[in-house]
């Protein structure tokens, strides 16, 4: 069972995307995971598909898969960069993405190409209106 | 799996079930100029006696008759099958080619597949088997395909001393795609020239077969080590005999990364060309970019042991274009056959019948040396070699076939530039009267 958008966690601090992912500023660096709302849409997450470090890739494009007992997603760039860590713990755990989705959870960290990148994404506001908007 | 036929009786009540007088009368939604109006154009039934004899003069034809002595192998080979093999086949529990569609409520068939699964494994000395594939050219441009995903590149390298029809389809699976197949030559010995691997940071995988297509046992451990000098390449093993692996070191002990190849040699009928098996292994780090099914022993509610189908989601039906692979099946009976061939000969078994092979075919190979033949290839072989015989040969392997011996396989067709070159392959049924009268024969 889905849980209802009020009874989940959407902090202040960090971008979202359209695809659920979202993006915080960590130092030089940026961090990437999937947001509450992703993370109980899909389930008991067994498996994290991840990047290696030095691997680049573009704002949108696909650079990992979740796969849940139902069903596998793929997970997309919020902003463009070279990959300098990817979260080792999930292997064994990936179920921090559960409970711990903008903690623990996060999948990997990147060095931006263009940390204006960040303005393309949207507000804690603005997702939320997104997912209130989708709401049935 | 029961055979179910529908009686009149059967036909009746399911049309009285769903509100139609007749088979016409079901079918009247598809207009009649879609219909076939005369019959088939069949012959008559015959009986069961004419049936037998009209298959008999059938395969009186063709060269797979007993009378034919065949010392052809070319990925197809004649092994002994126990008569135990044949027998349990027939049970209707097994007798089905269907993986299933409706897996946990058929827990005999995951448990026949798991085993198949655990003995491939041991065989191929990898971490993890699927649960087939449909042959071994299938097998190796899946493995291909799923060394594209891996290492998200788009080129890869196979040997031309795969076998010719294996490398066909791994062209046509990869030919839409837009991936680029480097060939790399064969060397003056028979094996694969690994000089001429393009850059490796371009690969996603490297293709060899061993023994390859010309018998020759190539240096997988070599290849192995080159391969992975880049950090992401992967080194596929492929085979079309596996028996070789009971005398040589495994593709697991070698070095690759995936294994994949033939089973026919495993209990299976050669059958004039089909079905195959493909058998399919990879390294665990790989198993979610694996194509097809595979099937997990794990233990229900009550703590008993099960069979379920393990990382489906991976799969057509439920990932769509995402998938690992647009096979959704696998080859059951030939996997059932396989796993009782394995678990009948057994690991002791597999390697008396493997140095079997290889003394047969060497003492093929003196023989046609002594009588003046040469060996172009000098890598070492198993249970198939290569002869060069005298320019005009044609005229004699046509008359050795009239006297119902296939002195092997011509190679000109497959290698435009080995004229007069001839695959020879002895197995564990060539007796030496059989062997000393081709050696004899040949000469004539």
């Amino acid at each position: 069972m889905s849980k209802d958008i009020n009874e989940l966690n959407f902090p202040e601090n960090v971008r979202y995307t359209k695809d659920h992912e979202w993006a915080a500023v960590d130092g030089d660096a940026i961090k990437i995971g999937i947001t509450d709302y992703a993370q109980d849409q899909l389930g008991d997450i067994v498996f994290v598909e991840r990047p290696e470090v030095g691997d680049s890739f573009e704002q949108g494009q696909e650079f990992g898969t979740l796969e849940s007992v139902k069903a596998v997603s793929e997970v997309y760039m919020p902003v463009g960069g070279e990959v300098v860590a990817a979260n080792d713990e999930l292997e064994d755990t990936p179920e921090l993405v559960n409970t711990d989705p903008y903690g623990n959870g996060w999948i990997v960290e990147i060095k931006p190409a263009d940390m204006a990148d960040l303005d393309s994404l949207m507000d804690h506001a603005a997702y939320l209106d997104m997912l209130k908007g989708m709401d049935p | 799996m029961r055979y179910l036929p529908h009686t009149e009786d059967d036909i009746a009540a399911m049309l009285e079930t769903i509100g139609a007088n007749s088979l016409d009368d079901l079918f009247a939604a598809i207009p009649a100029d879609c219909r076939r109006k005369q019959s088939l154009n069949l012959p008559e039934p015959l009986t069961e006696w004419e049936l037998n004899r009209h298959m008999d003069s059938l395969a009186a034809d063709v060269a797979v008759s007993p009378a034919y002595r065949v010392f052809l192998g070319a990925g197809s080979y004649d092994h002994h099958i126990p008569a135990a093999i044949s027998q349990l086949l027939l049970r209707g529990e097994v007798f089905t080619a269907y993986t299933p569609y409706q897996p946990e409520i058929s827990q005999g068939t995951l448990q026949t597949i798991f085993e198949y699964q655990t003995l491939t494994a041991r065989l191929l000395g990898m971490d993890v088997a699927n649960a087939s594939m449909y042959d071994g050219a299938s097998g190796l441009a899946e493995a291909l395909l799923m060394s594209i995903r891996v290492t998200r590149r788009k080129k890869v390298a196979v040997s031309r001393a795969v076998h010719p029809l294996y490398r066909r389809v791994v062209e046509t699976y990869l030919a839409p795609t837009g991936y680029e197949i480097v060939e790399l030559p064969y060397l003056e010995n028979g094996r694969t020239d690994l000089s001429k691997l393009p850059p490796l940071d371009e690969l996603a995988g490297v293709a060899i077969q061993s023994p390859n297509f010309f018998g020759c046992i190539e240096d997988l451990t070599a290849a192995a080590n080159q391969v992975h000098t880049d950090k992401k390449t992967l080194l596929i093993a492929a085979f079309s005999e596996p028996l070789a692996f009971g005398l040589l070191k495994s593709p697991g002990a070698c070095g690759a990364d995936i294994a994949c190849g033939e089973g026919q040699s495993m209990g299976i009928p050669r059958s004039f060309g089909g079905p195959g098996l493909g058998m399919f292994a990879a390294n665990k780090k790989f198993v979610r970019n694996m194509p097809g099914r595979l099937i997990g022993q794990t233990i229900d509610k009550d703590g008993n042991r099960g069979f379920v189908l393990t990382l489906a989601t991976r799969e057509q039906h439920i990932r769509r274009e995402k998938a690992t692979s647009n096979i959704c099946s696998n080859q059951g009976l030939c996997a059932t056959a396989a796993t009782m061939y394995m678990a009948t000969i057994g690991g002791i078994g597999i390697r008396e019948l493997a140095s079997l092979n290889r003394d047969k075919a060497e003492y093929l190979k003196t023989g046609l040396t002594a009588a003046g033949f040469s060996i172009p290839f000098a890598g070492p072989t198993f249970n198939e070699f290569v002869v060069k015989f005298p320019t005009g040969f044609e005229s004699t392997y046509h008359n050795l076939l009239k006297k119902k011996i296939v002195a092997g396989l011509p190679l000109a067709s497959y290698y435009p530039e080995l004229a007069d070159h001839y695959l020879l392959c002895a197995t564990e049924t060539c007796s030496r009267q059989n062997m000393d009268s081709l050696i004899k024969e040949v000469q004539s």
